[in-house]
């Protein structure tokens, strides 16, 4: 039987002996007898030999895939290994939020460099200390931007499905009107868009770069959103922002996002971190713990989590949001990655997702009947048709250990980033050009 | 200490990835990013520096004593993070075809199975992200079961006043109506203030038992009785189950769908503030409910399902994966005896710490408790003018985490002491006295307690002044005027 207990059985007999009681189902008299279960029908503790054993086992059930071609929401990017070093720390990794700060200026200060590299990032004035991933993100933003008279909330159909049902989930139950608005050519439909947006419009939601990898015209949308006065939320893939107009610099009033592409592993969908940043007059808006400078009785620089009279502790039916716990480890990770890449470094990796994916489609196109769905600009993902069925081209690639494009309604939606080489691009456009029978 | 922006120099670049090997294609002028984009430039072994005198200034679990009440604080396993980073479960893409994923599903259907047992419930989500969000989740489904059965005007949630927080916020996100009702003496419910209560409207009752005073309420049987033959249905606040974990189970008290806390009870680590996992549990007339992307053995093979009248998703692809993979390898380390044993271990550690406190320390909840127990230091203030907050400044100068402050909100001057099973006798005797001394000293010289904390990293922060004016982020404008 394998456990983590601090104490021995003999002291654990002399504390009990103390408190007067003869053994330990003594501490449970106020447990009515009949609840009190006999035997935990689970299997007998084992030793950590044995249970790394049977994992490592049931991993190799799993095919890992030596090189990847699918995004859709989750990003293989390069992980520096002080990355993961450094997000492994004991003490950051095991310490509780921190609601005492003479003894948690090391995670605060943390805190605070990760917001301040995410409004960089979005080119925004503020953000939380992070919320659970992207599509959560989405919808604490809508939430932020919900006033009396505006309950309809408009959201672009190029959106990441994912994001629009965790969305729809969030306000099922809430008198709030959800209006899509289709996609047209790759990108969100403006005419739908403008016929849509109006006195009840209470915000409007795209994805840059969208689902499908276009750049959508953020400007042009920005402008048609605010002359409605409805609010303009953004969200963002994070590399992609390093090198794309930002969040903030076409006025957008909300930049959410998901920063898993910042250091975090694929992990078959998590943990992955949220972001949600806004301009200085919506910050008493945000939902979760935020950090903050100040000063302490010396006079001394501190940080304190700050802002708290918008939570659950304090306000509990009227707060903000229900949010108690955020990804602090992933925010951590996010900031070291950032420190480690710099802002050249980063770019860098955007700038090959952009020139590796457009590298790709020019293959792939060379390919009789092989088609790009729309010609919108992209960055680095992209939708082609095949003359012949999705499953017979992922099923080629599959034996060469790639993992292809993701079946959507349209054809395959293909990703590209700085860990795919020309080599690995080549061979991909050489194996679905023999998956087309050419 | 530095920002890590007053650190950096221009001009380093630290050379992580390769060299483009394509032909380089430009981005459009007009949709390039104007703005300069500031992050931190500084050598990898100042980069590597920074981060350990963050770490030397933050307390963690392996620090020492971490009595957090309603936290539980335990040890958090090194297997667990092997596994968790073991490059067959964390290198796979979320959307690998399924019959490339069966290991990481096996965790789903696994960690189901043993929970399952644990709990009681006849289902587990591993969607939500954390506790808060499981409560969402769990009312969602409880308003999605009443709609079903023709009975929307279902929409009263009760809560007791001594609930957490995230109870009421998370009733109000679904569109419903809390009801808060009276706790009796001893912070359980007051059964006659819960008939008064229920009726037509109830749609159900959230609740923690043991509670938020770490008593175990006796009258649980008929309490979810009362809710039930009013037609509602019974939520589980799972975090305090690290109590009576393999000893009685959620399932046969009465209630109908739970969360649990896997950051708390199974040992997965607390992260400074996360990721959690809220895992939610329940029994089989909700099952249905449950969001999308639950996965179940199809044939030989495992496969997401989206059940019939599922609320939907509420977050991003399938829930806090690496998470559920460490309690996963916790619970199969501990298995049947080790984990009743760790639940009986941390009763019994919370019972021996308030013997030895409560000849000097006001008691409001009696003399006996489950794996946490509550002081009031109301006396304590009224007689020195220290109050929790001073007592808990103190304590952060014997290298200790102070227990949880002002929680319950129903005990004036509240100290809410956890000390999970992997805590020693050795560290509690050291904290039975660091306390009892502290009391002492309150008499003795109830001054110099406004001072505290003397040898921390700061002294006390003005928050006032943080919330007035809140600066939230670095302003490089101002490095540059300097």
């Amino acid at each position: 039987m394998g456990n983590y207990l601090g104490s021995t059985p003999q002291q654990q007999q002399e504390m009990l002996r103390t408190i007067g009681l003869k053994n330990m189902s003594d501490l449970y008299q106020d447990i009515p007898k009949e609840m009190i279960i006999k035997n935990l029908a689970i299997p007998a503790g084992k030793s950590e030999f044995e249970v790394r054993r049977i994992l490592e086992k049931m991993g190799k059930k799993n095919k890992v895939f030596s090189s990847i071609f699918r995004g859709a929401g989750a990003y293989n990017h390069y992980i520096p290994a002080i990355v993961k070093q450094i997000s492994a720390k004991e003490e950051f990794m095991t310490s509780y939020t921190p609601y005492q700060p003479e003894i948690s200026q090391g995670l605060l200060q943390s805190i605070f460099e990760y917001q301040t590299m995410i409004c960089e990032i979005t080119g925004m004035d503020a953000t939380n200390a992070s919320v659970y991933d992207g599509a959560t993100a989405a919808a604490e933003a809508i939430n932020m931007c919900l006033e009396k008279k505006r309950l309809k909330v408009l959201i672009s159909e190029t959106t990441n499905p994912m994001t629009i049902q965790t969305a729809l989930t969030y306000f099922s139950s809430r008198e709030i009107e959800f209006v899509m608005i289709p996609e047209k050519d790759g990108l969100t439909d403006l005419s739908v868009l403008k016929e849509k947006l109006d006195d009840t419009s209470a915000c409007f939601i795209v994805q840059q770069p969208n689902y499908y990898g276009g750049i959508e015209p953020v400007e042009v949308i920005a402008e048609m959103v605010h002359e409605a006065k409805a609010k303009f939320i953004m969200s963002v893939n994070p590399v992609a922002s390093t090198v794309l107009k930002t969040a903030g610099e076409v006025e957008a009033d909300i930049a959410v996002g998901d920063s898993q592409p910042f250091g975090i592993p694929l992990a078959f969908g998590g943990p992955y971190i949220g972001f949600i940043a806004t301009k200085e007059k919506m910050i008493r808006k945000l939902p979760g713990r935020i950090a903050g400078e100040t000063v302490d009785e010396a006079g001394d620089r501190a940080f304190v989590l700050t802002l708290q009279a918008r939570e659950q502790h304090i306000r509990r039916e009227k707060a903000a949001s229900n949010i108690c716990s955020n990804q602090a480890l992933c925010a951590l990770t996010n900031a070291v990655y950032m420190s480690t890449m710099g802002a050249r470094g980063i770019q860098e990796v955007a700038e090959q997702c952009y020139s590796k994916a457009h590298y790709l489609l020019d293959g792939l196109t060379q390919i009789k009947g092989v088609k790009r769905t729309n010609d919108s600009p992209f960055f680095h993902e992209f939708v082609t048709t095949f003359p012949v069925a999705n499953e017979v081209v992922l099923a080629k690639l599959e034996e060469h250990d790639i993992l292809g494009g993701y079946p959507t309604e349209q054809g395959l939606l293909w990703c590209v980033t700085e860990m795919n080489t020309k080599e690995q691009i080549d061979e991909v456009v050489a194996l679905v050009k023999e998956a087309c029978g050419q | 200490m530095k920002l890590i922006f007053e650190r950096s120099v221009e001009g380093y670049y630290n050379e992580m990835i390769s060299p483009c090997d394509v032909p380089t294609t430009a981005l459009p002028e007009e949709m390039k990013r104007q703005k300069e984009l500031h992050l931190p430039s500084l050598p990898q072994p100042e980069i590597s520096r920074h981060y350990t005198e963050l770490a030397d200034a933050t307390f963690g679990i392996n620090n020492g004593f971490y009595p957090l009440g309603s936290c539980t604080m335990k040890y958090n396993p090194k297997i667990n993070d092997e596994m968790a980073t073991y490059p067959a479960f964390a290198s796979i893409h979320p959307l690998q075809p399924e019959h490339t994923v069966q290991g990481s599903l096996e965790v789903f259907t696994m960690t189901e199975m043993l929970l399952k047992e644990i709990t009681g419930m006849n289902a587990i989500t591993f969607q939500p992200a954390a506790g808060a969000h499981g409560e969402f989740t769990s009312l969602l489904m409880i308003k999605a079961y009443h709609k079903k059965h023709g009975q929307p005007q279902r929409n009263k949630i009760i809560v007791p006043d001594s609930a957490h927080g995230t109870n009421p916020a998370s009733v109000a996100m679904t569109g419903m109506i809390t009801v808060n009702i009276p706790s009796d003496n001893y912070g359980c419910v007051d059964i006659e203030a819960l008939r008064a209560a229920v009726g037509e409207d109830t749609a159900g009752l959230m609740l923690t038992n043991p509670n938020t005073a770490g008593i175990f309420d006796k009258n649980i049987l008929e309490i979810t009785k009362i809710v039930h033959d009013a037609g509602g249905l019974n939520y589980y606040d799972g975090a305090n189950l690290n109590a009576i974990m393999g000893v009685a189970r959620p399932g046969d008290m009465g209630f109908d769908i739970i969360h649990l806390n896997l950051h708390k009870t199974f040992s997965t680590p607390h992260g400074g503030g996360g990721p959690g996992s809220g895992a939610v549990g329940c029994k089989s007339l909700l099952k249905p409910f449950l969001p999308d992307y639950y996965p179940v053995k199809k044939g030989a093979e495992i496969g997401f399902t989206r059940p019939v009248n599922s609320i939907g998703l509420v977050k991003g692809f399938y829930g806090q994966f690496s998470v559920f993979l460490r309690a996963l390898t916790y619970i199969l380390f501990l298995g049947s005896e080790g984990i009743s044993s760790a639940s009986k271990s941390a009763v019994l550690n919370a019972n021996y710490m308030l013997h030895e406190l409560k000849d000097i320390f006001e008691v409001p909840y009696g003399e006996s408790c489950m794996h946490e127990f509550v002081i009031s230091l109301d006396k304590l203030k009224k007689e020195t003018g220290v109050t929790a907050l001073d007592i808990a400044k103190g304590i952060l100068d014997h290298h200790m985490y102070p227990p949880t402050m002002y929680f319950p909100l129903t005990v004036p001057e509240a100290l809410m002491v956890e000390p999970p099973e992997t805590e020693s006798k050795e560290r509690m005797d050291d904290a039975i006295a660091v306390y009892r001394k502290l009391y002492e000293d309150a008499h003795k010289n109830p001054e110099a307690f406004h001072e505290y904390p003397l040898h921390a990293q700061i002294h006390r922060v003005d928050e006032v002044r943080a919330a007035r004016h809140p600066i939230v982020r670095y302003d490089f404008a101002l490095e540059n005027n300097e």
